[in-house]
């Protein structure tokens, strides 16, 4: 199958997707399972390495300005801009890509070579509805907050690592992060995060839905559906980037 | 009862089934036969409307399955129970969120008449304790209980299994069928069911279609299947030395 082939059943997926669910308690329930699985488990995850990386960017930047002419603030200031534009959203959606979309793809390929999905069919439920759309809402719904909570604690990562190496003052990282601050930065990076969040929970549902075989085939679809959708954050940052900020 | 006319079905124009033709009674075991790739599971799966005919015309109680429009469809496959060959229980659900499950979905119930018809099926097919436990912490014998429990909540009007034997070991086997065939006698169900295993087919096969290459080679009951002359059937069933000295023992007993 060519890749035109596969765009177009992605989105002939989505229209099956998006159709009022059969019953609204079922799928409030189901809502709360995937927030749960999607969204709080990614939270040490995402808060170890966004902490870290905050750390990591502001001891790089500290490092690589060492000329008296360049303010130390600018390390503070790059930490915020750098974690608030592109760590936090595409590189914490990467990363989620690989943790949420290998979980999203082998468990619904699982389902389907374990012939869940034709039980689902059989008893006349929508199974791309009830299986593929809580994990949409939830997350949409839930990102954006594990996004936030990245941007924050990286710029906070750095400002320890100020505290712990002493390779700059905390006072002027501090003022730094406050230098310049534009809202409309927080705006896209929150709009590039539902934007990737709903890739992350469709091409693994995608990848998982349509697989054909047996456990060797679930992780390849699974290997698959991480590398797809890396792929496609990617490329959808540079022309939201461009887009959003050009 | 089902009614099956010219059913022919191909995949990547390599035809599967090439115009079958069968009915299945109300109330009856009836059991499609068949060598691995004969068709069994399409023509399985044909009926379920999982797989969509070239030609042909199923019906179900005089409503032709291709006719029905999205609604009726959805109604139709209410009235169906389904028993895959592995189960089909879903994973993160427990035992009852299993059966319960498609009472959530299309009943108005409340929680209460929910789970007195959860344990009341559960009662039904024999198990007893296994509530909240989830489908790995069970035995095969008991998924397939479990499957059968989740087929048979809503009432269906016909019941279909895919190899609900495999795996399992004689005795449960033997358990099993009979409590498919109890089941069908007593909520007048049609139920068909997709078999290899010639113990069920000899035991509670009250109409047997056996499958060759796609096209019906015989068909008829548990108790003609020792007289039959066609060649086909006698070479599939009798393939096993065990089943041979049976009939051997069937036709000299018939002679003297």
């Amino acid at each position: 199958m060519n890749y035109i082939e596969h765009i177009g059943k992605y989105f002939i997926m989505l229209k099956q997707v998006f159709k009022k669910p059969q019953k609204w308690s079922v799928f409030r329930e189901t809502l709360f399972r995937e927030i749960e699985d999607l969204g709080l488990k990614s939270l040490g995850i995402i808060m170890f390495i966004s902490f870290f990386v905050g750390g990591v960017v502001a001891i790089q930047t500290a490092l690589n300005v060492d000329s008296p002419f360049i303010p130390k603030y600018l390390i503070g200031f790059a930490t915020k801009r750098s974690m608030i534009l592109e760590f936090a959203p595409t590189f914490m959606s990467v990363i989620l890509a690989g943790k949420v979309g290998s979980y999203i793809s082998s468990s619904i390929g699982t389902m389907r070579v374990t012939e869940q999905i034709d039980a689902l069919e059989v008893m006349g439920i929508n199974s791309l509805n009830y299986l593929v759309l809580p994990k949409i809402v939830a997350t949409l719904f839930f990102y954006p907050l594990l996004i936030s909570l990245a941007m924050f604690l990286g710029i906070y990562g750095g400002y320890v690592a100020g505290l712990l190496t002493g390779r700059y003052f905390t006072e002027d990282y501090i003022y730094g992060i406050q230098l310049d601050f534009d809202p409309y930065f927080v705006k896209y990076a929150l709009i590039k995060t539902v934007v990737f969040a709903f890739v992350i929970a469709t091409i693994p549902a995608y990848h998982g839905y349509y697989v054909k075989g047996g456990s060797l085939e679930v992780g390849r679809a699974s290997t698959q559906a991480v590398v797809w959708t890396s792929v496609v954050i990617i490329l959808l940052n540079y022309f939201l980037t461009q887009m959003l900020l050009g | 009862m089902i009614e099956v006319e010219g059913l022919y079905k191909e995949f990547n124009k390599v035809p599967v089934l090439k115009g079958v033709t069968t009915t299945f009674e109300k109330g009856k075991t009836s059991m499609i036969i068949g060598q691995s790739g004969s068709g069994k599971t399409v023509f399985l799966k044909c009926l379920l409307g999982l797989h969509v005919p070239e030609k042909g015309i199923i019906s179900f109680d005089g409503r032709k399955q291709s006719e029905l429009d999205i609604k009726a469809k959805r109604q139709l496959r209410k009235e169906m129970g389904m028993v895959f060959q592995g189960g089909a229980l879903y994973d993160s659900l427990t035992v009852e969120e299993n059966i319960m499950f498609p009472l959530k979905m299309f009943t108005k119930d409340s929680k209460g008449e929910m789970q007195k018809r959860v344990d009341f099926v559960l009662d039904r097919v024999n198990l007893e304790n296994a509530n909240k436990k989830f489908p790995s912490e069970i035995s095969g014998g008991m998924q397939k209980r479990v499957a059968i429990a989740r087929a048979i909540v809503m009432n269906p009007k016909y019941l279909f299994c895919d190899e609900p034997n495999s795996g399992l070991d004689p005795n449960t086997a033997t358990v099993i069928d009979n409590l498919i065939q109890e089941i069908t006698k007593e909520y007048n169900i049609t139920t068909v069911i997709n078999s290899h295993d010639m113990n069920s087919v000899m035991e509670i096969g009250e109409k047997i279609v056996f499958l060759k290459d796609g096209v019906k080679a015989w068909e008829g009951s548990n108790k003609e299947i020792f007289k039959t002359e066609n060649e086909a059937i006698v070479n599939f069933v009798y393939s096993s030395n065990l089943f041979k000295k049976v009939r051997e023992v069937y036709l000299n007993e018939k002679k003297y």
